[in-house]
C-alpha cells in the first residue's frame, strides 16, 4: 500500500462504483475500498446469510426459504427507467456484457382503495378503471398535446409557455381531475409530492414524456431491472474499473481520512498504513454520517430519513394479475401524506430468490415519528407477509463541494423509485472531481479474436 | 449440421502465476515477457473444434486483478460453466492458493462447473517446487483435471482447453450456455443495446 494514488474511493456502492469505472477509463490511477467483504454498500443485494447477519445477527435464516445463493435481496429498492439515463451510461460504459435484464411486469397505482394498472397500450388505456369515459376525453387530448409539443413550432403550443406556466395552469387548461393529476404526476412523472404543481411545467413534461418512451421501448412496463438483483450494477462498474487499471481492497478497514495542516485531503489510514491520493470519493459513511469526524469537522448532515420494509411473501400481490414483478405507487394524496409510498417487488423471475418466494419493499420518506405505522397502507396491500426486515435510514448531504479540501462526498441514496438521482449526483461529483462536465465516450472496445 | 456451443470459463489463481499470459497464448498465440496485468479487455472468446466438428466457444474472464486483494465479485463466478486455476510450478505457495480458489469455487460456483488444475511456467522445470505427482494426486482427490503448460512456449496450452472442450456438456443448446449472457444469441432478456439503435422517437445524444 505504499503505492499513491490519484483517487481513492471509499464504499463499492453503485454511485461510487460508477464514478471509479468512469475515472478508470479516463487514465486515473484509483484505490477503491470498502469495508464490508461485499460489493454495493447500501446498494447491495443480499444473500439470506448476509441478510441475516444485518439484521438478526443471532438467527440463523430458516430452511424453508431455500438455498442461500438463490438469494440476491435488495437493501434499496430502485427499477431501472428504460429509455433514461442510467441505460445510457450501461449501453456507452459497455458493461451490459456483464448483465442480463428483463422487465418489471407492470406498475400499478393506488386510487380509491385499490390498485389499477397503469395502462401500457391504448387498448389497456380504453379498458383502465382509473378514469370515466369523459374524463378519458380529456385526459387524451393532454397526452395528444404533449406528444406532439415542438418548442420551435408555436402552432403545437396551444398557448401554453412551458417555461413559465405552472403544471397545475397545465393540468386546469385541460380540465383534469385531481384523481388523474395524482396518476400523472406520481405514477408517471414520478414525483413524490405535490410540489412540482405550482412550478413551470417543462420538467413535468419532461418526466411524463421520458416516461411514456420508456414505456413504449418494452411494452409491459416502463422498468427494467438486472438479473442477480441491483448489487450486479456495482459489480459491474467495479469490474470496469478494475480492467482498467482500478485496485480493488475489501474488508478493509477505514480508520482515518488524513489531512493536512489546512484540512486539504492526504490520504487514507487503515490500521497503521496510511495510502496516499490527491483526491478522495466516498459515500457518507466514511465521513462521520451526521457525527463530528476527526479534527470536529461535520462533514455530512441528515437531510430527512427513509423508512424501508423488505417484506418476503409466498404469493405475488393481490390485484396485479399474479405479475412476477410490479411496482406499486400510492400517491400521498389518496392516503393523506406529503410523500409517496412505493412498493416495489420481484421474484424468482429475476433470479434474486427461491421459486414461489416474492420479494416486496414498502418504502417512503419520513413524516412522524412512528415510521412503521406510515408503511402500513403499503404493507395492507401484499396480503400474508411472511417475514418482514424494517430499516430507517439517514439520507445524508454533504456540506462541501470538496473544491477546498479535495474530500468528495456522495450523497446518500434517496426514496426515489428509479436512477435518475443517482445518475444526477454522478454527473455532479464528476464534474467537482475533474472540473469539467461528464461526456461519455463509446470506449474502445476489443475485437472478438 | 456443426453444432456451436458457448461457454463461460474463468481465470483464478494468484498474481502472476501467468493467467493472462496463458489466455494470450490460447487467444493470439503470443506471449510477452514483460506483460504487466491485463488491461481493457472486458474479456476474450476463442473457438476449439471438437473432432465431430462440433465447435466450442470460450468466453474467456480473466481477474483484472481483483484477485489480488481477495476482492473477486460474485459476478465473476456467475454462470461459469468451467475455470483454470492456474499456480506456478516454481512456487509452491502458488498451488496453495490455487486449493483455496478450488474451495472458493465449490462454494460459490454452479456445481456442475468444470474445473481444470494448471501449473504453469513448465519452460522452467530447473526450478520446479511442485511435483507433477504431488499436483495430480490433489487434482485426482478433489476430481479436477490437471495438465502442466508454458505459456512461454505454449506447450500443453491448447491441450488443456481442447480437454476442457470436450468435457463440457454438448447436449445443451447454445441459447441456454453460458447463463445467457454469451452474446446476441445467448440472451434471453431484453437486449439495451439493440433497443438503443431502434428506440422510437428517441434521440440518444450521443458524443462518440
Amino acid at each position: 500500500m505504499d503505492e499513491e494514488y490519484d483517487v481513492i474511493v471509499l464504499g463499492t456502492g453503485l454511485t461510487e462504483c460508477i464514478l471509479s469505472g468512469l475515472l478508470s477509463v479516463e487514465g486515473k490511477k484509483v484505490l477503491h475500498m470498502d469495508r464490508n467483504d461485499y460489493y454495493g454498500g447500501d446498494s447491495a443485494s443480499l444473500n439470506l446469510t448476509q441478510l441475516y447477519r444485518k439484521f438478526r445477527p443471532d438467527q440463523a435464516p430458516p430452511t424453508e426459504l431455500g438455498r442461500d445463493r438463490d438469494y440476491a435481496v435488495d437493501l434499496i429498492p430502485k427499477f431501472i427507467i428504460a429509455s433514461g439515463e442510467l441505460t445510457r451510461i450501461l449501453v456507452h460504459t459497455d458493461v451490459t456484457r456483464y448483465l442480463e435484464f428483463k422487465q418489471i411486469a407492470g406498475s400499478f397505482v393506488y386510487r380509491d382503495g385499490k390498485i389499477s394498472k397503469v395502462p401500457s397500450t391504448e387498448m389497456e388505456a380504453v379498458k383502465s378503471p382509473l378514469m370515466g369515459l369523459f374524463e378519458k376525453r380529456r385526459a387524451k387530448k393532454f397526452f395528444e398535446f404533449l406528444q406532439s409539443w415542438k418548442d420551435e413550432d408555436p402552432a403545437t403550443h396551444q398557448g401554453v409557455n412551458l417555461d413559465k406556466d405552472t403544471m397545475a395552469s397545465v393540468y386546469e387548461k385541460f380540465g383534469l381531475e385531481p384523481g388523474t393529476q395524482d396518476f400523472i404526476g406520481h405514477a408517471m412523472a414520478l414525483y413524490l409530492d405535490d410540489d412540482y404543481k405550482t412550478k413551470p411545467a417543462r420538467p413535468a413534461y419532461e418526466r411524463i414524456v421520458l416516461y411514456t418512451s420508456s414505456m413504449a421501448r418494452y411494452g409491459k412496463s416502463p422498468y427494467i431491472y438486472p438479473l442477480y438483483g441491483l448489487g450486479e450494477l456495482p459489480q459491474s462498474f467495479a469490474r470496469l474499473s478494475a480492467i482498467y487499471g482500478g485496485t480493488y481492497m475489501l474488508d478493509k478497514s477505514i480508520d482515518e481520512i488524513v489531512t493536512d495542516a489546512n484540512g486539504k485531503f492526504v490520504g487514507v489510514r487503515s490500521g497503521t498504513e496510511t495510502v496516499k491520493a490527491k483526491q478522495v470519493i466516498g459515500d457518507p459513511s466514511y465521513f462521520g454520517a451526521g457525527k463530528p469526524t476527526d479534527g470536529g469537522k461535520v462533514r455530512v448532515i441528515e437531510e430527512g430519513k427513509v423508512i424501508r420494509a423488505i417484506c418476503f411473501l409466498k404469493h405475488p400481490i393481490p390485484g396485479t394479475d399474479d405479475a412476477d414483478s410490479a411496482q406499486i405507487i400510492i400517491p400521498q394524496n389518496q392516503v393523506g401524506r406529503r410523500n409517496d409510498i412505493y412498493v416495489a417487488m420481484v421474484s424468482s423471475t429475476h433470479n434474486v430468490c427461491a421459486k414461489d418466494v416474492y420479494v416486496a419493499i414498502v418504502s417512503t420518506i419520513v413524516e412522524t415519528d412512528r415510521p412503521e405505522q406510515e408503511i402500513v397502507p403499503g404493507l395492507q396491500l401484499l396480503g400474508p407477509i411472511y417475514d418482514k426486515f424494517v430499516t430507517i435510514s439517514s439520507v445524508y448531504t454533504p456540506t462541501a463541494s470538496g473544491k477546498d479540501d479535495q474530500i468528495f462526498i456522495t450523497r446518500s441514496y434517496d426514496a426515489t423509485s428509479h436512477f435518475e438521482t443517482v445518475v444526477d449526483e454522478v454527473n455532479d461529483v464528476w464534474k467537482r472531481v475533474v472540473g469539467k462536465d461528464l461526456v461519455l465516450k463509446k470506449r474502445e472496445v476489443e475485437v472478438e479474436a | 449440421m456443426s453444432k456451436q456451443l458457448q461457454f463461460k470459463l474463468v481465470l483464478l489463481g494468484e498474481s502472476a502465476v501467468g493467467k493472462s499470459s496463458l489466455v494470450l497464448r490460447f487467444v493470439k498465440d503470443q506471449f510477452d515477457d514483460y506483460r504487466e496485468s491485463t488491461i481493457g479487455a472486458a474479456f476474450l472468446t476463442q473457438t476449439v473444434t471438437l473432432e465431430d466438428q462440433t465447435t466450442v466457444k470460450f468466453e474467456i474472464w480473466d481477474t483484472a486483478g481483483q484477485e489480488r486483494y481477495k476482492s473477486l465479485a460474485p459476478m465473476y463466478y456467475r454462470n461459469a460453466n468451467c475455470a483454470v486455476v492456474v499456480y506456478d510450478i516454481t512456487q509452491s505457495a502458488s498451488l496453495e492458493k490455487a486449493r483455496s480458489w478450488i474451495r472458493e469455487l465449490q462454494r460459490q460456483a454452479d456445481p456442475s462447473i468444470i474445473i481444470a488444475l494448471c501449473g504453469n511456467k513448465a519452460d522452467l522445470s530447473a526450478r520446479r517446487q511442485v511435483s507433477q505427482e504431488e499436483a495430480k494426486k490433489y487434482a485426482d482427490e478433489e476430481g479436477l483435471m490437471w495438465g502442466e503448460t508454458s505459456a512461454k512456449s505454449g506447450e500443453g496450452v491448447q491441450e488443456i482447453f481442447a480437454a476442457i472442450a470436450k468435457k463440457l456438456p454438448q447436449n445443451t443448446p447454445a441459447s441456454a450456455r453460458a447463463g445467457g449472457r454469451a452474446g446476441p444469441s445467448g440472451r434471453t432478456g431484453v437486449d439495451l443495446n439493440k433497443q438503443a439503435a431502434g428506440a422510437p422517437g428517441q434521440d440518444e445524444p450521443c458524443n462518440c
